[in-house]
């Protein structure tokens, strides 16, 4: 295991200094430059980029910059919050984001673990049809469909729960996105679990158990919720992905004050050190989560151990 | 000394194939199995529904637009925001292009057709906010979006596809480079590629569609990574190597046409994802740029007036789903009948 984990946290490392390279080459790219003021002489802006470090070599700055991301030193940012640290700029929201993503996953994946279970273990026509159904509508419609479905009929035609997000009753606001967002996760979930689970009751072995007279109950939660529930935690990795894209267009909709919120008023008013300074926040975040979703496939599934990666 | 009884064969003894037994190849071998699973999709009622959905918007991406007699990008101030009316159903009072608002007196119910004096005229999605035919542009929209769609995976099936064989059939070093580089560029979320690639450059088509094919054609590589893996020890290709064919004929005439089912399934899940990532582009504000008309835009206009107009939401939300809905319908039944 050892040597696994190794070799992951080496890629991840090197992940992310190609991302810091990319950031910073794209930075280099970005039209204008911090000083483009008239009134300032030359002999001026050559002062201002010494005393910011802008005359040295460009691979010294690049050292520099990854230093400073690193420290957790984002930059300031330019035009949504001028000169304010980007830093404080997450400070409030990084844990809103962090909670709607973190309820939207739970709470779909214990749905979909339900239904798809259920749809497995009780072989009934009905259940299957509306399993499917439902199924294929959370996969084929976006979350933010919902997001407007559910903002027309839950927030305007039945009032329900507030249209925005309202800072009074966080718990409450949020209802609404992380609705909008676990039906996704809710149905990804539920058709691997389904077909895991299906593949496990057909196995030998739960046969076998079936002919010693082994309680049915126990069945279930020794044999076909284990062995089935190994795979998902694969899945719920490629669902993190669309998560974080999800969560940009929910938290535009219902102006919930996290980070997707953030960025997406940053692309609109042109505010690049804090799209790029986000742009490393989302990449880290990303890559962190797989690295621990992979120890824990790792963990539960000792032939990741012995050798290749899980699949 | 006895003569040798052991017939030694001759080159005489030979005579060139006949041409249907000379072009043997794998393609033919498995044009059973390729009926058969042609069989198997049919008879899935949901994957020729969802062929059927395709086919139809497919049909209204090309004829839509000029069905309604109006064009797409026509403004006409004073016929803004006119509710859906429906020539036949209108009679018995619905869609009769009159809507309920919300006005400091009460819920008023306002007909603007009758305010403007239009009586032979339909709008059967209504006009948006400019006075747009919002039937053309949806139809307009479903065929841009449609088109970024069909260009992106298109694309990424091509850089994919070669990616992943290439990757897979020589192996060894090649492989576990081409898999380094895979695995960093990977990591990167597809979030963060599209949104960082939009800033720099113009906003346009051409920009989106670069956009999706830098994050979309790993997906496909994978795959076809894992099916050429699959295929590559199997019989026919070992006996296409004893026969001495080169790497060429081994990869286009013996691996292709066996790979080609996973890859038509992947299109087809590629195609909603790239219709997601652009309406999720427009939304952001890195989409289609101001005047131009695409799924997502469409749903980002209609989305900023969702409560004074829901109207204006519901057909392109509906093509959105029917289209996604037909992709993955299609999608499983070919992974079904490729089982």
């Amino acid at each position: 295991m050892g040597r696994y984990l190794r070799k992951r946290i080496i890629i991840s490392v090197v992940i992310l200094f190609v991302i810091l390279l990319v950031l910073f080459l794209l930075m280099q790219l970005m039209p204008g430059s911090p000083f483009n003021d008239a009134k300032l002489s030359d002999e001026q802006v050559a002062s201002l980029k010494e005393s910011y470090g802008l005359d040295q070599p460009v691979i010294v700055q690049f050292f520099r910059y990854i230093g400073k991301m690193l420290k957790g030193d984002l930059g300031v940012s330019y035009s949504i919050a001028p000169n304010t640290p980007i830093t404080t700029l997450l400070v409030n929201r990084f844990p809103v984001t962090l909670r709607i993503g973190f309820y939207s996953l739970i709470l779909g994946t214990a749905a979909g673990l339900v239904l798809g279970l259920i749809t497995a273990f009780f072989r009934s026509r009905a259940i299957k049809v509306i399993f499917n159904l439902v199924t294929l509508l959370g996969i084929a419609v976006p979350s933010y469909l919902f997001a407007i479905f559910f903002s027309w009929v839950l927030g305007y035609k039945w009032n329900v729960f507030p249209l925005l997000y309202d800072f009074r009753s966080p718990a409450y606001s949020s209802v609404m996105p992380i609705l909008a967002m676990s039906l996704s996760v809710m149905a990804v979930v539920g058709q691997f679990t389904r077909s895991e689970a299906e593949d496990v009751i057909k196995s030998d072995y739960v046969q076998l158990a079936k002919c010693t007279g082994m309680k049915s109950s126990t069945i279930m939660t020794k044999y076909i919720l284990r062995n089935s529930l190994i795979p998902v935690i694969t899945v719920i990795a490629s669902l993190l992905v669309s998560l974080l894209t999800g969560s940009l267009v929910i938290e535009k909709m219902f102006a919930v004050p996290g980070i997707g919120g953030l960025l997406t008023e940053a692309i609109s008013s042109n505010d690049y050190s804090v799209v790029i300074a986000l742009s490393f926040v989302y990449s880290a975040l990303y890559i962190v989560v797989m690295l621990i979703l992979d120890i824990l496939y790792c963990i539960v599934d000792p032939r990741v151990r012995l050798g290749g990666k899980p699949s | 000394m006895s003569e040798n009884v052991i017939y030694t064969l001759q080159d005489a003894d030979f005579v060139p194939a006949a041409k249907e037994h000379r072009d043997l190849t794998a393609s033919e071998a498995v044009t059973g199995s390729k009926h058969d699973m042609r069989k198997r999709f049919f008879a899935r009622k949901s994957a020729v529904a969802g062929l059927v959905i395709l086919a139809l918007l497919t049909l209204l991406a090309i004829i839509g637009p000029y069905i309604s007699g109006h064009s797409y990008d026509d403004q006409q101030l004073e016929r803004a925001n006119l509710a859906p009316r429906v020539p036949g159903l209108a009679s018995i009072g619905i869609l009769d292009g009159s809507e309920t608002m919300n006005k400091t007196g009460g819920e008023v119910r306002v007909n603007r057709y009758e305010e403007l004096g239009i009586t032979d005229e339909y709008y059967i999605f209504g006009t948006d906010s400019l006075g747009r035919d919002m039937f053309s542009r949806a139809f307009m929209g479903l065929r841009v979006s449609l088109f970024i769609a069909l260009a992106a995976t298109v694309i990424n099936l091509v850089i994919g596809m070669n990616y992943g064989i290439i990757s897979g059939y020589f192996g060894g070093m090649t492989d576990i480079i081409m898999q380094r580089v895979i695995d960093v560029v990977g990591s990167i979320p597809t979030l963060v590629v599209v949104t960082l690639l939009m800033l720099v450059l113009e906003p346009g088509m051409g920009s989106i569609i670069l956009a999706l094919m830098l994050s979309g054609w790993i997906e496909m590589s994978h795959i076809a990574r894992a099916e050429v893996l699959k295929v590559k020890e199997l019989e026919y290709v070992q006996a296409a190597r004893t026969l001495g064919a080169g790497h060429r004929h081994i990869i286009f005439r013996e691996i292709m046409p066996n790979i080609t089912g996973k890859l038509v399934t992947q299109i087809m899940l590629g195609i909603p994802s790239a219709v997601f990532l652009e309406a999720f582009l427009s939304f952001v504000g890195l989409g289609m740029p101001a005047g131009s008309c695409s799924l997502g835009t469409m749903l980002t206009d209609g989305f900023s007036n969702v409560l004074l107009h829901i109207y204006k939401l519901i057909p392109t939300a509906a093509l959105m789903v029917l289209l996604m809905i037909g992709c993955h319908l299609v999608a499983e039944g070919l992974k079904k009948a490729a089982e």
